[in-house]
């Protein structure tokens, strides 16, 4: 048993590359066949990930030995590396047909979600610049708030916080959006991209759009994937400049 | 080839990265500030202007995408490394925010398409 968790050390992130796909393969199947795709694998997966890390330590699941690969999978490299090859599903020229409103979506939506989280966060007991900064970005995607934690120094725990609330986000657009597409009046291309562009949570976005019309899926997801880069562009810059300004 | 795509990749995230560090100097921060949103900017512009030239050959386009597959999957594992027993004692937080902060950004969608009709009319 010590010679295989040795092994298993050794070519951690080979190791990880199974473990990551088992739980990919379980969550996709049960979004499919046990929620009928009302809830999104991805979704799934993230959560059986935060579940299984708190069976972990202060690095989750990457404590308990033979599991230290997943660090190296999911850290900060191989995380940003793959956040910036989504920008190839995004096309400047396509943006630019919504103009100037589309760049309002997006500026206001990481505005509105960032003003909200950290001001819901504030007072619900945290109340240092950089927690309120992490957790206020972690309401604009999954992948704003670790970044932005990364780069304020914000604790584990607070970045854990902020990815638990972009994941809460992400199930809950997912599942909310064919109900509400009708009053929203998300029924043609403008308005999904409105949609994505406000919102942001890509996997919730493209799955929440797919489960109310395929068609829409490319242009929400199109202005999605702006708003991650948005809010990582603004989170820990100005934004975490203005709440630093108020706060220690 | 494959790695032509990963190595332009590697480039964008790079310089982004350095844009980041710069920044966060110019600020007096430790950290990257925004790097991952600059390298992702440098990669949607160059990605256009390359396109519209017909100067990427799938192959090297296929080198990219494949990492955007392994997006999820390394979320996944990133979220499985988190600190989530630290984090469950504020985990009232979580849902509150994620779900007023959803609703929030969805109150803007129909003022917001009333404004993109009267901008396309104009």
């Amino acid at each position: 048993m010590n010679d295989i968790i040795k092994l298993l050390d050794k070519n951690g992130l080979v190791f990880a590359f199974l473990i990551v796909s088992v739980i990919m393969y379980a969550s996709y199947y049960i979004g499919k066949k046990l929620t009928n795709n009302k809830i999104p694998g991805a979704a799934i997966a993230i959560s059986v990930g935060l579940i299984i890390a708190y069976f972990g330590g202060d690095k989750g699941v990457a404590s308990i030995p033979a599991f230290s690969g997943m660090a190296i999978l999911g850290g900060t490299m191989l995380r940003d590396f793959s956040i910036v090859s989504t920008a190839m599903g995004a096309s400047f020229t396509e943006i630019k047909k919504t103009g100037f409103i589309g760049l309002l979506c997006l500026v206001l939506g990481t505005l509105v979600a960032f003003i909200i989280g950290g001001a819901i966060a504030y007072l619900m007991g945290y109340q240092d610049a950089k927690s309120i900064t992490t957790i206020g970005a972690g309401a604009c995607t999954f992948i704003v708030g670790p970044v932005t934690g990364a780069a304020v120094g914000a604790s584990s725990a607070v970045i854990a916080i902020s990815i638990a609330v972009g994941v809460i986000k992400s199930i809950f657009v997912t599942i909310s959006t064919p109900f509400l597409a009708k009053k929203l009046g998300i029924d043609n291309p403008q308005t999904a991209m409105i949609f994505g562009g406000l919102v942001g949570s890509t996997s919730g976005v493209s799955a929440g759009l797919a489960a109310t019309d395929t068609k829409l899926v490319p242009y929400g997801a199109l202005t999605a994937t702006f708003h991650t880069a948005m809010g990582c562009l603004l989170c820990p810059s100005i934004l975490y400049f203005i709440v630093h300004s108020f706060l220690p | 080839m494959k790695i032509y795509g990963v190595g332009i990749l590697a480039a964008c995230f790079l310089i982004g990265h350095i844009l980041g560090d710069y920044l966060g100097k110019l600020f007096h921060l430790s950290g990257n500030l925004g790097g991952v949103g600059f390298a992702m900017l440098i990669l949607v512009i160059g990605n256009d202007y390359f396109k519209k030239k017909n100067k990427i050959p799938a192959e090297t386009e296929n080198g990219i995408l494949f990492w955007s597959t392994m997006y999820i999957p390394v979320v996944v594992a990133m979220s499985a490394t988190q600190n989530v027993k630290a984090a469950l004692s504020g985990g009232w937080v979580a849902i509150v925010v994620g779900m007023v902060a959803t609703i929030g950004c969805y109150l803007l969608i129909p003022v917001l398409s009333k404004l993109s009709k009267k901008y396309a009319n104009q």
